[in-house]
């Protein structure tokens, strides 16, 4: 076994824990983990062990980085670029930049009253939420390295895509009027000093761990729920690989759910687990992270229907294409 | 001195009002607090992630919850 493999298996799979839960649940609660209430009762416990761990020490290390690029630092990168390229720089910013749906529409505003080219905005509000490095690394812990890298780099593609037309499409009518009454301004910020950025990255930490701690649990429940209660002929039936609508049917259903990439995480794994294919997974977690009742109804606040129409329908046709080729090409993937 | 604290309300906001309650009164300064929610006033000075922490109308923190501490040496 190479180093690499060893390290991915103890620190991002944690097999090291999955074997101590398993003790746990044979020797303390005399339960075999092949059985029904065993095999979910492992799985919780497991899952939700591994999700706080890896979520505590990926948002300090993340939140480190991010404090080099906060959303004002971005807009005066972004400034600097229209057009395709824009929508690129847009969508990997987008990717470092810390990103809540609370905080869209205040960079929504920032960004068009600074003059960003809406096609470079969009790229941006769509690769935010969607791909990070907690989400690539998370991904790794789960589905390996492959899958992970394969969906930050479609995320990326869908974001771009999703820029670019909103650009040619010349939607700037279609935003409120009074976004554009509000004046740009700058922001000369002190360097934080590394002291600060500790500070930051720990409060973000709790902050984060405390916003998101229940939607985990829920996920982790319908995930243990999946893995060991709900029969395979029903999995198989809406999303498994033999229904042609799964891909449609797993992005329809995510849309609306509003949680992030650790709370959708174990339902993905489940429902991988009981052999849906790779892409319907995929979809699924995009859907949720991507779009949300929520962001959508905030986005409302600042951007007219039509172009909210055009939004969502660009992201969810992006994520269902996704799924499809994800599931066609899956064997370069497993 | 005006201190003012910027944010729509949300939880972290309220967390940076009472620590700079609390830095301003250990300090024994005579400083006014105001709270500014009103997103176009915040947007006015260039923040896009609250809560942000402007001393004499000038921006020293912004998308963070400052402790009071921290606080202290702005002031």
């Amino acid at each position: 076994m190479n180093i690499f493999s060893l390290l991915n298996d103890a620190l991002l799979k944690m097999t090291w824990l999955s074997d101590l839960v398993r003790l746990l649940v044979e020797k303390v609660f005399r339960l075999s983990t092949k059985d029904r209430l065993g095999g979910s009762i492992h799985f919780f416990i497991y899952d939700t062990i591994k999700i706080f761990i890896l979520l505590s020490v990926l948002i300090f290390l993340i939140s480190y980085i991010q404090s080099y690029f906060p959303p004002e630092r971005t807009k005066k990168i972004l400034g600097r670029f229209k057009g395709i390229k824009g929508s690129i720089l847009g969508a990997l910013l987008g990717t470092i930049t810390p990103f809540c749906s609370c905080s869209s529409i205040p960079i929504f505003i920032g960004f068009t009253s600074a003059g960003l080219p809406l096609g470079v905005t969009f790229a941006f509000l769509i690769s935010s939420p969607l791909v990070d490095l907690a989400s690539l690394l998370v991904l790794m812990s789960f589905f390996g390295a492959k899958i992970a890298i394969a969906y930050v780099v479609v995320g990326l593609i869908i974001a771009v895509i999703g820029g670019t037309i909103i650009d040619k499409a010349k939607m700037e009518k279609y935003i409120e009027e009074f976004v554009w009454g509000i004046p740009n301004a700058d922001v000369e910020l002190e360097e934080m000093t590394r002291k600060d950025r500790i500070s930051f990255s720990k409060s973000q930490v709790t902050a984060i761990v405390g916003r998101v701690w229940m939607y985990v649990l829920i996920g982790v429940g319908i995930g243990a729920a999946i893995h060991n209660w709900i029969p395979q002929s029903v999995v198989e039936k809406t999303v498994g690989s033999n229904n042609p609508f799964s891909v449609i049917i797993a992005t329809a259903v995510g849309i609306p759910m509003y949680a992030d990439i650790f709370g959708t995480i174990p339902i993905a794994e489940a429902l991988f687990g009981k052999g849906v294919g790779v892409g319907t997974v995929l979809s699924f977690m995009m859907a949720v992270t991507a779009l949300s009742l929520p962001s959508i109804i905030m986005l409302r606040k600042v951007v007219k229907p039509k172009l909210l129409v055009i939004f969502v329908s660009i992201v969810s046709i992006g994520i269902i294409i996704m799924g499809y080729l994800f599931n066609a090409f899956s064997y370069i993937f497993i | 001195m005006i201190i003012k604290v910027l944010g729509s309300g949300c939880t972290n906001c309220k967390k940076l009002m009472e620590n700079t309650k609390k830095a301003v009164e250990e300090l024994g300064i005579n400083a006014e607090i105001v709270k500014v929610e009103d997103l176009k006033d915040i947007l006015a000075y260039g923040v896009m992630k609250t809560p942000a922490l402007v001393v004499d109308e000038k921006v020293k923190a912004m998308g963070r919850v400052l402790t009071v501490e921290e606080i202290k040496k702005y002031l």
